[in-house]
């Protein structure tokens, strides 16, 4: 009995090992199965690890695809410099899908309420028409939202771009069916099984540089229902709203016109974890405005083929 | 009653579980609860829910609304797809694969166990073991789930009567005996009420056995683990289009079960040539040894012709190959049923092939196991042994033996969709 102990605690695998293994896995098959498959950067932290899993993937070799950012034009400016330093590091060619070439182009129209989550679908459709891509890799995580919890790994798009719940191919062992006619495409989720704090751990463990707005620091916000905007040219002050300063950190970082920022004393990546650990509240709920609107509102966007 | 609230450490490993049960055993509400109690549910999601529950007019926040996720099933109230949910207690990761209790119940069911460690077989202690009891235990035992659990249910609606419990334990123990489940455990639970689900309840002293949560944290499973066949399937060729590391060739992959190490003798299949391990790599540097679930890349000794699809093992044990493949098929496909002369693709490890039905043997009642030997198909949910034989050989391993090398998926080959999964009996 000792020594099957003793055996088996040698082979040991740590839910991060299992977790990166699996990843590495699932990058790999889409490299070997499809034509043209591009990875999706926004920038936020699960892109970045994301990325980092790509690198992993395919070492000593570069990574052998481009990685594309739907630029909604409201960024952060910590976090594009972050992507143009990365994209350098590894090498690899960075495609950027414009919104405000799109609106400019007559493609989309900018929403009233100025948000441009919602736009942001047609400009990837059209990016992913115009370079043929067949597999994108996204950073969502089946932990993030209930509309994600039966998403597959491989999830299926018809020519138009559109997820059918009702209709997803089943996901048995780690086969994963790659085939497609032309014009379909595959978004191919990698991190499903990771949660929040995996992403944190590996982070941690990985040593992976973020851009500085997820730690804690001083920034001059507005309380608006409830959750705190950082103020910046492309989120105006509204009548009787007063900035103040306060010391916050990003969980999510999306279009900075409706990523809301949390009080935070969080300024190391311990810390961070910490308090994660800690949260009572998910990290779409603290800081997606456009989550807010309704029970269904991912459902309805993940249909249109939203990412 | 909860957790212990530290934070869940980086040395966990990872256990992942499906969980089955007829409609209103209290899945959804085991499972709420499992969530709640280890923090896996945060305030906006309750609140969401309790807000859904009091627009319905429920008289209780329904907690199976947090696992109930897609507008079309929360219109209908029924949940039709597998679902997965996390959550963490210092010692472990859990993944669960939440297999719905309705008509597409088989296709979940072997969707969710095929990659469970564990499975989870909730009754009713009101009602007891149902047909669909058998069923969901027999689908275990047909994917190989290696750890069985049956939570009888409900037990403060049943005066928590050790009595009622060991006479639904028995039934289903000597049951459980004729399928060939390596380990069973029964624990008699209230889901609603929280008895043995993270502590071992007052109300039932004569339960001896663990609370649920203690037993899923300390399951042994690094053994279920094959550590003693070679197989790693080659997935993609690592050639770096660079001067710097000029003539690398590493074949990159997951290893699906074995021991590999640098300096082994190994066989390349199906071409059978052999070369040694000169290295064995990840990103982060060479390793001494890789076993499963390890993404490597190999690197060998020799310049031997191999490509995705292939592959490496050792020279004195190998898979079968084979282009005639007996295997129990399940079929998922509701729009056309699986028949005699029906031509299809199919995917083992990292091998495409296609495969045409030389013949179904039976088709298997999942509920008597009777074998009906005149089925001349397989419809939606259905399970028969099927002999195929296909276009190229395949690299095959019994599934009892190789939960990896050993299942394989079908799909249609003008919609694309996955209609099938097998399991090679035997590969002649
Ligand atoms: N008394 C009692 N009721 C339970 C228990 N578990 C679940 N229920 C109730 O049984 C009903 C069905 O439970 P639910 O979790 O929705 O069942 P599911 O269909 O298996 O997911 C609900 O009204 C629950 O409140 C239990 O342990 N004791």
């Amino acid at each position: 009995m000792k020594g099957v102990n003793a055996m088996t605690a040698a082979y040991r695998v740590s839910h991060l090992d299992a977790l990166e293994a699996e990843s590495i896995f699932v990058m790999r098959e889409v490299v070997a199965e499809f034509e043209r498959p591009v990875l999706l950067f926004s920038g936020g932290k699960d892109s970045i690890v994301m990325l980092r899993l790509a690198e992993k993937a395919f070492a000593p070799a570069r990574i052998p695809f481009p990685v594309m950012h739907v630029d909604t034009g409201h960024n952060f400016s910590e976090v594009l410099a972050f992507r143009d330093a990365r994209v350098e590091e590894l090498g690899v060619q960075l495609i950027v899908a414009s919104v405000p070439e799109a609106i400019t182009s007559g493609l989309v129209r900018e929403s009233a309420d100025g948000m441009r989550n919602r736009i942001q679908t047609p400009v990837l459709l059209d990016a992913v028409e115009k370079y043929r891509f067949d597999a994108l890799f996204g950073g969502a995580r089946r932990d993030e939202e209930k509309a994600r919890a039966k998403e597959r790994v491989f999830s299926f798009r018809d020519e138009f771009g559109q997820w059918d719940p009702r209709n997803q191919r089943p996901e048995l062992w780690s086969l994963y069916n790659a085939r497609v006619h032309p014009g379909e495409s595959i978004r191919v989720f990698p991190l499903s099984n990771w949660t929040e704090l995996d992403i944190w751990h590996y982070i941690a463990r990985e040593r992976i540089g973020l851009p500085e707005i997820y730690f804690a620091h001083d920034r001059e916000v507005v309380d608006r229902d409830g959750m705190l905007y950082a103020i910046n040219e492309f989120l105006p002050l509204r009548a009787g709203e007063e900035p103040f300063v306060a010391k916050v950190r990003y969980r999510t970082v999306g279009d900075a016109s409706c990523t809301a920022a949390v009080k935070s004393d969080a300024d190391t990546i311990e810390k961070v974890i910490d308090e994660v650990a800690a949260t009572r509240i998910t990290e779409r709920g603290a800081t997606r405005g456009d989550d807010k609107v309704s029970e269904a509102a991912m459902e309805d966007r993940k249909r249109e083929g939203y990412f | 009653m909860t957790i212990s609230p530290e934070a869940p450490s980086r040395a966990m490993d990872l256990l992942r579980f499906a969980t089955a049960g007829s409609v209103d055993d209290g899945k959804s509400t085991l499972i709420g609860r499992l969530l709640y109690d280890s923090k896996a549910i945060f305030e906006d999601q309750l609140e969401a829910v309790e807000a859904t529950s009091r627009s319905r007019g429920d008289e209780y926040t329904n907690l199976a609304l947090l696992t109930d996720g897609l507008r079309a099933e929360r219109e209908q109230g029924i949940t039709i797809d597998v679902a997965y949910r996390y959550f963490a207690t210092p010692r472990r990761k859990f993944i669960i694969a939440d297999t719905p209790g309705h008509i597409q119940y088989t296709r979940n069911m072997v969707t969710g166990a095929s990659t469970a460690d564990l499975a989870l077989i909730l009754v009713d202690a009101r009602k007891g073991l149902l047909e669909q009891s058998r069923r969901h235990a027999f689908l275990c035992s047909l994917l190989r789930v290696p750890h069985l659990v049956l939570c009888v249910n409900k037990m403060d609606l049943v005066d928590y009567s050790q009595e009622i419990f060991e006479s639904i334990a028995d039934e289903f123990t000597a049951f459980a005996a004729k399928l060939d489940v390596p380990d069973l455990t029964v624990v008699p639970i209230s889901a609603l009420k929280g008895d043995n689900i993270v502590t071992r309840s007052e109300n039932m002293p004569w339960y001896e056995g663990p609370s649920l949560l203690h037993h899923l944290e300390h399951v042994h499973i690094a053994s279920d683990r094959n550590l003693v066949d070679v197989r790693f399937p080659v997935q993609y060729v690592i050639r770096p289009q660079s001067t710097v590391v000029a003539d690398y060739r590493g074949y990159a992959g997951q290893v699906a079960s074995g021991v590999l190490k640098p300096g082994d003798e190994v066989m390349a299949m199906p071409s059978g040539f052999t070369s040694t391990i000169s290295s064995i790599e990840t990103a982060d540097g060479p390793i001494a040894e890789a076993f499963p679930p390890m993404s490597v890349t190999i690197r060998l000794a020799d310049e031997i012709d191999i490509a995705r699809g292939d592959m490496i093992c050792r020279p004195n044990n190998r898979p079968a190959v084979s282009q005639d493949i007996e295997a129990m098929v399940c079929w998922m496909d509701e729009s056309r049923p699986m028949s005699v002369g029906g031509k299809y693709a199919i995917k083992h490890t990292t091998r495409s092939a296609r495969a045409i039905v030389r013949g179904i043997q039976y088709r298997l009642d999942v509920n008597t196991l009777h074998r009906d030997e005149c089925a001349d198909g397989l419809g939606l949910n259905e399970i028969g042994r099927v002999k195929l034989r296909t276009t190229v050989p395949l690299l095959a391993d019994e599934y009892r033996r190789n939960r990896t090398t050993g299942g394989f998926i079908i799909i249609d080959e003008t919609t694309n969709r996955t209609v099938g999964a097998g399991m090679i009996i035997e590969a002649a």
